[in-house]
């Protein structure tokens, strides 16, 4: 590693060969604007507004785009910097739909903070904004508005590097260039995962969930409707930030109240699904390793891979349609809620399920087009009415004008509101598999998992893709089959690295017996529905509040869970069994790849 | 007094020796002695940006790689030129055997000629000239290959890293530098990217030595250069002609004596006013590609510059703001001082955009337009307004 030295405005940075200007400054804690760049993404240098002046050099450089030599000077202001980038933001507002007042991203929009900055008006430049740009409000889960977009394409490079899908790329150009689709196509149309990350890396408005909210009060409003809302693990370690909380606040109880006050009938744990999911999953795990091991059945398919992400299983049935067989059965967590609420708890609370709207809010976009899917209707009802994204429930909490910081702890109703641990870290990549495996060892062997505490480490963490092995030994009677097996497992976060396994899975060569895959970098804690801005900084905090949360729960493996045992002795009966089936698994299909 | 521009006929002189014996002479040479012989002899980039050759081919040289890349750049685009593809018609052998020597110096095995999608007539003949070749380069045992890849059309490719992007099938946008192609270019790997003039150039440095190529030319500008002259012109078409003329002996020469105006460079070059002619010797403090467009009075420099800019707006890739809002803006904005809903002072904003534009641009597209804008507003700034 070399290390070079250069001078930014008058200090000296020592830096790695290699790092860019932009970085350069910041470890000096010099700071430049930008907006195309995102610490998540690949350079591009196309919005030029992080212009500084390389001295002996005539024209401006982009600072996050050149790297750092040594004995470079740098000025990161100066006269001749201002200009430029007082020019850069005129320009680019001056292609841009000014109306924030009326824009979902105002006050959480970059270009309009960079715009107060250098206060840019309207008159300086005409506007060249096109006419007539219509919203693409066609998809279940991502809305598309060209008026906002200042083609930084940073959803494109989310979409190609991130997600590997490239639904988003760039069309035409010069005056008319512009993020499209294939043959522009609406987004319903296209291969689109739905996962929302473009959302979370756009800089403006141009790129937002389909809001449902207003339906939502309407329900709400409703006195013949019982409307039930159930939140996903990592909306309560989000969810603050919204609030001018410090990532990684966990504000469990303050969310449970808000939602009461906002006359919600309950407020349920999506945590108690996931814990249900385990108990299934598990099962199905275990049946197909010994049709595999014991029956030698040819056709069973391992590995199994989780389908708790409809982003990822979306990706699955366009990319990788003939190997379907792989995906779990199992329905993903907020599915299996609702079609548990619109039963289970229907016959329990004497509620005609008819009357019954179910919400989800959940840290994901793709889950808005989930709760559509028509094989999601096994209550005999669409099993979810809505999705809510963190942020979602977050504008929702401002509009009842509730002061969120002021707010009491409240606790989740009961039947479906208690959950484990093991349900918690659902939100984090590598957290299904450690809550699986927690059951499954313990149901195996009759013992807990041999790690301390509990904790599974080496499941854990950003890395693209973890592997880990963990060997059964001293097996239960009735798992004697399985004695001194070691089950190989890997987790998949972001469906770049979802391709790589997948691929060994197509080639037949993939070793494991057990995939996590979650579509969105970090699992849902870094969902496309979560608070923006999303980096790996904010991942790891949302991820540590995660764990502080299973760690803080007395009960931590899923089939503990008393309500889990309630819901097999007096409804469901056994895992993977006859109600099971109808109600907590699902078919897949296969799409095309155009 | 009036000079007749000096003439000079070296690159379309008949194969006086056949160019592949060039290529052969060249290869019995030492790799360093034919990159000195090219800096010495002040051979710059005939593609309008002027980059020395010789350097270019020495940084080439000096890159270690598996793989390296010769690319000629006949993707022809700045409004105005012709002269690549005179070259490529008449004298084919000429720009290959330049390549040859380019892969022999720097070590390259693979070439490519980036053919502009419009010079699709010309593909069956540069195939067949390619055959002869490599019956040739069989012979003297190089291990080169060239292979045709046609452009499709956009302006901006002829910017030789989107030329690049391009080729490896993505988007023709130019990209971030550094690294610059000789570092990082097709498929990562180290690429030298010449002009189809500068390689036919190459040749003939070879040829006549640099001695002998150096004598033409000023201290500035070495060597003979291919105009391509349009407009108002009785003498339409290619001129080889000595660097270092008066405009005004240029016109004398070339315009049709009622000359207001000529553009020297395409829409990215200068405008040079009549009152400028006496003044300034073409290709001097700047370079150019060879594009040489005069205008008479009856011409109305606003239409001349609403017209630059109109191809500008379209042929910006788009990607970086300066360029793609930028060009939109100097388009829309002189319409409007035209159509009196901005005052005439608007012009001295755009000026100034025109200069943010030049610093901060991503690429040569963005950087040049203020050449042509602000050289046709200074000039002729009531024709902008009445």
């Amino acid at each position: 590693m070399t290390n070079i030295t250069l001078k930014i405005d008058n200090v000296d940075v020592t830096v790695e060969k290699g790092t860019s200007i932009l970085d350069a400054a910041k470890k000096v804690d010099i700071r430049i604007p930008t907006l195309c760049h995102h610490e998540d993404l690949c350079i591009a240098g196309n919005c030029r507004i992080c212009v500084v002046e390389q001295i002996g050099k005539h024209t401006l450089t982009a600072s996050c785009a050149t790297p750092a030599e040594d004995g470079m000077e740098i000025k990161t202001s100066s006269p001749k910097i201002r200009k430029a980038r007082k020019d850069i933001m005129s320009l680019l507002v001056s292609e841009h739909n000014t109306q924030c007042t009326t824009c979902y991203r105002s006050t959480n929009c970059e270009l309009q903070d960079l715009a107060a900055e250098y206060n840019i008006d309207n008159e300086t430049y005409l506007s060249v904004l096109k006419p007539n740009l219509e919203i693409d409000k066609s998809s279940w889960s991502i809305e598309k508005d060209d008026s906002k977009c200042i083609r930084c394409q940073r959803c494109v490079r989310t979409c190609a590097d991130i997600q590997g899908v490239n639904a988003l790329a760039v069309t035409e150009k010069g005056n008319e260039m512009r993020v499209s689709t294939f043959m522009h196509l609406t987004m319903n149309e296209i291969v689109c995962t739905n996962c929302g990350q473009c959302i979370t890396h756009c800089p403006t408005g141009a790129l937002t969930e389909r809001r449902y909210y207003d339906e939502i009060w309407d329900a709400i409003d409703d006195p013949d409707k019982h409307v039930v809302v159930n939140t996903a693990p990592s909306v309560r370690v989000a969810l603050g930030e919204m609030f001018g909380y410090e990532v990684g606040t966990q504000v469990t109880g303050q969310m449970v109240t808000a939602l009461k006050k906002m006359g919600f009938d309950a407020v349920l744990d999506t945590d108690f699904a996931a814990d249900l999911t385990i108990i299934e999953e598990g099962h199905e795990l275990l049946a197909r390793l010994k049709a595999a091991l014991v029956d030698k059945d040819p056709n069973i398919k391992l590995p199994m891979i989780t389908s708790c992400s409809p982003g990822w299983v979306k990706f699955i049935e366009h990319m990788y349609p003939n190997h379907l067989g792989h995906l779990s059965t199992c329905k993903s967590p907020q599915q299996m809620f609702g079609a548990a609420v619109k039963t289970y708890y229907a016959e329990k609370k004497g509620i005609d399920p008819s009357k019954i709207v179910c919400v989800a809010g959940m840290p994901c976009a793709a889950k808005k087009y989930e709760a559509n899917r028509p094989e999601m209707r096994s209550s005999g009802y669409q099993d979810i009415d809505a999705g809510l994204t963190t942020r979602e429930i977050g504008h929702m909490i401002k509009q009842s004008g509730l002061d969120f910081k002021d707010l009491e702890n409240g606790e989740f109703d009961s039947l479906m509101g208690e959950s484990t641990g093991a349900g918690v870290i659902f939100g984090a990549t590598g957290g299904v598999m450690e809550a699986a495996l927690r059951t499954v060892y313990a149901v195996i062997t009759g013992r807990p998992v041999p790690f301390e505490r509990l904790n599974i480490t080496p499941v854990r963490g950003l890395k693209g893709i973890k592997e880990a092995g963990i060997k059964f030994e001293n097996c239960l009677p009735e798992y004697s089959w399985l004695e001194g097996v070691e089950a190989k497992v890997a987790i998949a976060h972001g469906l770049t690295n979802a391709r790589v396994i997948m691929d060994e899975v197509a080639a037949g060569t993939s070793p494991y017996h057990f995939i996590e895959i979650m579509a969105c970098p970090g699992g849902c804690i870094g969902g496309g529905g979560q608070p923006i801005p999303t980096t790996d900084a904010v991942r790891i905090k949302r991820t540590e509040a995660i764990y502080k949360e299973d760690m803080e729960k007395p009960i931590r493996m899923s089939h503990e869970n008393p309500e889990i045992t309630e819901i097999y002795e007096k409804f469901l009966k056994a895992p993977l069994g006859e109600k099971s089936h109808k109600l907590l698994h699902t078919k897949y299909r296969t799409r095309k790849r155009y | 007094m009036t000079n007749i521009p000096k003439k000079a006929d070296i690159l379309f002189s008949a194969y006086s020796v056949e160019p592949y014996q060039i290529l052969k002479d060249a290869m019995k040479r030492k790799k360093e002695d034919i990159i000195q012989e090219l800096l010495d002899s002040g051979l710059r980039g005939r593609g309008g940006a002027g980059f020395p050759t010789g350097m270019k081919w020495k940084f080439g040289a000096a890159e270690k790689a598996d793989q390296k890349y010769v690319i000629c750049n006949a993707d022809e685009g700045e409004p105005g030129t012709f002269k690549d593809k005179k070259l490529l018609t008449d004298v084919p052998r000429k720009t290959i055997s330049g390549m040859a020597i380019c892969a022999y110096v720097t070590g390259a095995t693979k070439g490519f000629i980036y053919l502009r999608a419009e010079y699709r007539y010309l593909l069956a003949s540069l195939e067949k000239e390619i055959e002869v070749f490599e019956q040739k380069a069989k012979e003297f045992g190089l291990d080169f290959e060239i292979k045709i890849f046609m452009g499709a059309g956009a302006y901006v490719c002829g910017e030789e890293t989107a030329l690049i992007e391009s080729m490896e099938g993505k988007r023709g946008e130019p990209r971030n530098k550094p690294p610059y192609p000789i570092q990082n270019g097709y498929l990562g790997k180290p690429t030298i990217v010449n002009n189809v003039e500068t390689l036919a150039s190459v040749s003939m440095v070879c040829r006549l030595g640099a001695e002998e190529y150096k004598k033409l030319g000023t201290s500035d500008q070495k060597g003979s250069k291919l105009f391509s002259i349009s407009g108002d012109s009785p003498k339409e078409g290619v001129h080889e002609l000595e660097l270092g003329m008066k405009v005004s002996d240029f016109v004398t020469e070339y315009g049709d004596g009622d000359t207001k105006a000529i553009q020297v460079g395409g829409v990215a070059g200068y405008c040079i006013p009549r009152k400028k002619f006496e003044s300034t010797i073409i290709g001097e403090g700047q370079t150019t590609g060879g594009s040489t467009l005069i205008f008479n009075s009856t011409r109305s420099m606003y239409r001349v510059l609403h017209n630059y800019l109109d191809f500008y707006a379209e042929e910006s890739c788009g990607q970086c703001t300066p360029c793609r809002v930028g060009c939109q803006q100097l388009l829309k904005g002189i319409e409007a001082v035209k159509a009196g809903t901005k005052p005439p002072k608007y012009l001295d904003q755009l000026m100034k955009l025109s200069n943010t534009m030049n610093l901060t641009s991503k690429c040569g597209l963005g950087q040049s337009v203020t050449n042509s804008f602000t050289t046709i507003v200074e000039n002729f700034r009531e024709e902008m307004i009445f």
